[in-house]
């Protein structure tokens, strides 16, 4: 299959203005007779939808969660991207562009990042005249702070719960069309079908999931932000019902999936502590503006902070490692997130890690807090505090920065990050691969199109912070609005699409096998055991550095989970007539078991290095990673065909007219 | 320290329409660290290795910000811990030997679905009476041409920062929904972009707060102790103001001009 990734003609910087101002059009009174479904009502799919819904399209919205405003978005806590240069510190669309391209170790599509770049500033208005209360400075203006891998400082913020109010401002939006009528939102259903007519995405299958009811519903084109799949690992900082189901039933109907193995792994995470644990807590990155990350440099003291003997304070400055600081003099502490994982990793394995487990680093916010406090009491007329006021005013500042990160620190561990330093390990955060689209947001099934996380498009091998709220916002409210009509514009003389044609009927009745099949296993194991231990292979062979011998048998120990779950799998509950969760899990848990294994396919095959790919075999003789841009500059996007034949590989080959490639370096 | 045992005694109600019960489960080997819902975790996975339904309760982000968490523990929604939800509630605030009793929350406006999962619906038609600021996307204007002073936006993210749990309602003892409604009201109306349609906002939210069924306020204020982001009930009064002289600008409205509609 040849993959066309659609990149219009023309210089970078005139590409969208020019395409957004050729790209067909729908007329209003034909937008009235076009249905879209958006699954998805996160930051991409709400924006999406309410946004159709003004277009003057129908849509029909759906989600899993009992309300939009649930989706796993509301989560995000750092901060948003834009290039306004609000700081006049040299900040533009093009270094935007560029730092992207770059922290994505060049493995994403110019053309895609570019538009990113330069939608960003719209995204930062919108949501301002929605209501959201960004943080501001005295004279009234946006206030800004700055992420890993970039030295200018454009990221905006709602204190540490950016993600909560953006997806607040989209859900009012959606709630307004919502009200006027152009979009019918249903909750609590989860999609578990793509259905295609004659080639094309024409509908999808839900599960009302408190009858457990099917619904066949039918449109023009099927619009696909259902988010990202990082609960493969079972432990991430994902929320508990994120999954890939939407896009791997997607997958199982033909749609590609693109560099599936590129995770993100967050190097700021509080550390596992027990064997019951269910999830993973994001401390945001913002919080490296100012913790300063360190070990100790010999392995007796790790060891006496290990068995509780010693604690943080108790090491001398002289004997601690800074090691970002140290190895990545020129961004410190802020060096991108895959470089920042690596490097605590490393420290562990060389025994220096600080938790009872030997998986954690210390975050250190003492010389800020020092810091802020000298430069408050100096502002406070006070030139020589003593060292209580300097400590009592620096904690006040940090606090006002911080507040609600510490507090949540503080609620989860029982230790008081302002006296003691914080404890971090890195953890799975966010997935860069996904669904395969075009310039359009197209898939490679007409009429299907993805945004938001569950596409692969913008970020490469490695997502900077605070990007992933700016391509979900702007996919949503800015890219597919547009390029939806490419495709739609040729539909307008199409008629309703009829929800009882024989796909929709197969469709739903191949559904129904599926959950059947589940029901009637009456094993002796919990959903959550099998889930568990999937992640524990993805995790241990699969995430932060992975090799050629271990990718090989976690395929084979994969196939055999996979196995003994259709064995001995136990849902209790019925499939109808009830609300039942546990059935919910066991459908998402039987799609990460396919994803899973390809995932692993995926990274055995990319045999060299590249953001958060790592593979030991190729790295530099200082451990960075090694890139081979003659054999793998590509996409590589995956056809599936059920567990009995591999996985066919499609290349997209990456073109960079724009940026000359380079090592990465943050030295 | 040692691991606890804990009695639980669990809300346990098969479906909306059917009779519910407590029931009394004890469990041993319950750590310090655990979250609340972690605990339950472990509960349902003895209850699943038993072949037995296990308690179905909502969750998602187990970070506090979702607002999907949503039990009565001991009396308290999201338990005794103030400033916190179900989700972020560690077991450490728990005792060895303890009793500790879960429930749903309780109000005509949240109907139960299963055990300790309740509809929250009523919560977003209320939004969608009118809880947000009609822009289209497109329309705005660069983000810093308006200024907006610190102040006026700390207090606006204040009254933004609702989860939308509805433990406020279940706190009640009437079932109210105004800090929820007040603090929607109050996180637009104190920004300069909300404040053109804050008295249309404010009757109608008030309006399809009283058509889901919710009580009326009678300053109780077990919402404000209650509310795991620390709401104040001064938004109720905001709410009240602009609600009183919002009823009185729209009947002069209706008087004068006569059906703009
Ligand atoms: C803890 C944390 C903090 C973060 N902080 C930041 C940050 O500071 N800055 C930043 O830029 N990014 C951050 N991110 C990343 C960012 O939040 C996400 O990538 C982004 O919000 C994803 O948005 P989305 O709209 O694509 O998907 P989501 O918000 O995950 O929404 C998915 C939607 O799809 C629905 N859905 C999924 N499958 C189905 C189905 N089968 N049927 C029906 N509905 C379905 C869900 O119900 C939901 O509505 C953070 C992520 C985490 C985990
Ligand atoms: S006001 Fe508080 S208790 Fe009520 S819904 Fe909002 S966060 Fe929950
Ligand atoms: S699960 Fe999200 S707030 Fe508790």
């Amino acid at each position: 299959m040849a993959l066309n990734g659609k990149t219009p003609p023309g210089p970078l910087t005139d590409k969208w203005t020019k395409y957004r101002s050729t790209v067909p059009l729908v007329a209003p009174n034909n937008k009235r007779r076009i249905d879209i479904i958006v699954v998805g009502s996160g930051l991409a799919g709400a924006a999406a939808a309410a946004t159709f819904g003004e277009l003057g399209y129908n849509v029909k919205c759906f989600t899993f969660h009992d309300s939009p405003r649930r989706a796993h978005s509301i989560a995000a806590q750092g901060g948003i991207n834009a290039a306004k240069n609000y700081r006049n510190d040299g900040d533009s669309v093009y270094r935007l562009f560029y730092d992207t391209i770059k922290g994505g170790d060049y493995r994403a599509r110019e053309s895609n990042v570019y538009r990113l770049a330069e939608v960003s500033t719209n995204i930062i208005d919108q949501a301002v005249a929605q209501g959201v209360p960004f943080a501001r400075e005295y004279g009234g203006l946006l206030d800004n702070r700055s992420f890993g891998g970039v030295q200018v400082s454009r990221t905006f913020y709602a204190r540490g719960q950016t993600g909560q109010q953006l997806l607040i401002g989209a859900y009012q939006s959606l709630s307004r069309q919502i009200s006027l009528g152009t979009v019918q939102q249903y909750n609590r259903h989860e999609m578990l079908d793509l259905v295609m007519v004659d080639g094309k995405a024409r509908g999808i299958i839900a599960r009302n999931l408190l009858t457990g009811e099917l619904e066949r519903h039918a449109a023009h084109a099927v619009v696909l932000a259902t988010g990202g799949y990082g609960n493969v690992f079972y432990l991430s900082t994902n929320a508990m019902m994120c999954n890939v189901t939407a896009a791997w039933r997607s997958v199982r109907r033909g749609a590609l999936m693109a560099n599936p193995c590129f995770t993100q792994i967050h190097p700021t995470c509080i550390p596992v502590s027990g064997d019951y644990q269910s999830k993973l807590t994001l401390m945001s990155e913002s919080l490296r503006n100012d913790g300063r990350v360190w070990v100790p440099k010999k392995q007796e003291d790790a060891a006496a902070i290990r068995a509780g003997k010693k604690t943080g304070r108790d090491i001398a400055e002289d004997d601690r490692d800074y090691f970002l600081e140290r190895r990545y003099p020129a961004f410190g502490n802020l060096v991108p997130r895959d470089v920042a994982s690596r490097a605590a990793k490393v420290a562990c394995d060389e025994g220096l890690g600080v938790a009872p487990t030997g998986l954690a680093v210390f975050m250190d916010f003492s010389a800020a807090i020092d810091r802020y406090g000298k430069s408050k009491a100096s502002t406070m007329g006070n030139h020589h505090p003593d060292a209580a006021t300097v400590r009592d005013l620096g904690e006040k500042v940090v606090k006002e920065k911080y507040g609600n990160l510490f507090a949540m620190y503080e609620k989860i561990t029982g230790e008081d990050p302002y006296k003691m330093p914080m404890k971090i390990y890195p953890a799975v955060h966010y997935t860069m691969g996904g669904l395969w689209v075009d310039y359009n947001l197209e898939t490679n099934i007409s009429g299907l199109f993805a945004a938001g996380e569950c596409n692969f498009s913008d970020h490469g091998a490695n997502r900077l912070g605070a990007s992933a709220l700016m391509q979900g916002l702007a996919d949503g409210y800015f890219v597919l609005p547009y390029t939806i009509g490419n495709f739609l514009a040729n539909e307008i003389r199409t008629p309703k699409i009829d929800a009882n044609s024989p796909e929709f009927i197969k469709a739903e009745a191949d559904t129904k096998t599926r959950i059947d099949q589940l029901m009637s296993i009456k094993g002796k194991q919990s959903v959550e055991s099998f889930h568990r231990r999937l992640g524990k292979i993805m995790w241990e062979k699969c995430g932060m550095a992975r090799n050629a011998e271990g990718l090989t048998l976690a395929r084979q120990q994969i196939r055999e989970l996979r196995d003994e779950f259709y064995q001995d799998v136990f849902v209790p509950g019925s499939a109808t007539g009830e609300y039942n969760p546990e059935l919910e899990k066991a459908l998402r848990v039987a799609d990460f078991l396919e994803m899973g294994e390809l995932m692993v396919v995926d990274a055995l095959s990319r045999k060299e290095s590249c953001g958060g790919h790592f593979r030991e075999e190729y790295q530099t003789e200082e451990g960075e990673a090694l890139r081979d841009d003659a054999n793998y500059a590509y996409v590589a996007a995956w056809e599936y065909n059920g567990w009995d034949t591999d996985p066919v590989l499609h290349k997209e080959e990456l073109v960079f007219e724009n940026v000359e490639l380079k090592s990465r370096s943050y030295k | 320290m040692e691991n606890m045992r804990l009695k639980l005694k669990v809300w346990r109600q098969p479906k909306p329409n059917s009779k519910g019960q407590f029931v009394e489960y004890q469990l041993d080997n319950v750590s310090e660290h655990m979250s609340f819902l972690e605990m339950l975790d472990v509960l349902n996975e003895n209850l699943v290795s038993k072949r037995e339904d296990p308690v179905a309760f909502e969750h998602d982000c187990r970070e506090g910000i979702c607002g999907t968490c949503s039990m009565v523990i001991n009396g308290h929604p999201h338990g005794p811990q103030s400033g916190t939800t179900t989700c972020q509630l560690h077991m450490r605030h728990f005792n060895d030997g303890d009793t500790i009793t879960v429930e749903p929350f309780r109000a005509t406006a949240f109907p139960v679905v299963k055990d300790l999962v309740v509809e929250r619906a009523a919560f977003d038609r209320i939004i969608q009476a009118g809880g947000y600021i009609s822009v289209n996307t497109g329309q705005a204007r660069d983000a810093n041409s308006l200024p907006v002073s610190k102040e006026a936006s700390s207090a606006s993210f204040d009254a933004a920062a609702c989860i939308g749990c509805g433990a406020c309602v279940a706190a009640c003892p009437n079932a109210s929904a105004m800090l929820f409604v007040s603090a929607k009201v109050s996180h637009l109306a104190l920004l300069p972009q909300g404040k053109v349609e804050a008295q249309r906002r404010a009757l109608n939210m008030v309006k399809q707060m009283d058509l889901e069924g919710f009580g009326n306020c009678s300053n109780v204020t077990a919402c404000e102790a209650e509310c795991p982001k620390e709401i104040s009930v001064n938004n109720i009064a905001r709410l009240n103001r602009e609600y009183i002289s919002a009823s009185f600008s729209y009947e002069e409205k209706e008087d004068k001009g006569g059906g703009a509609g």
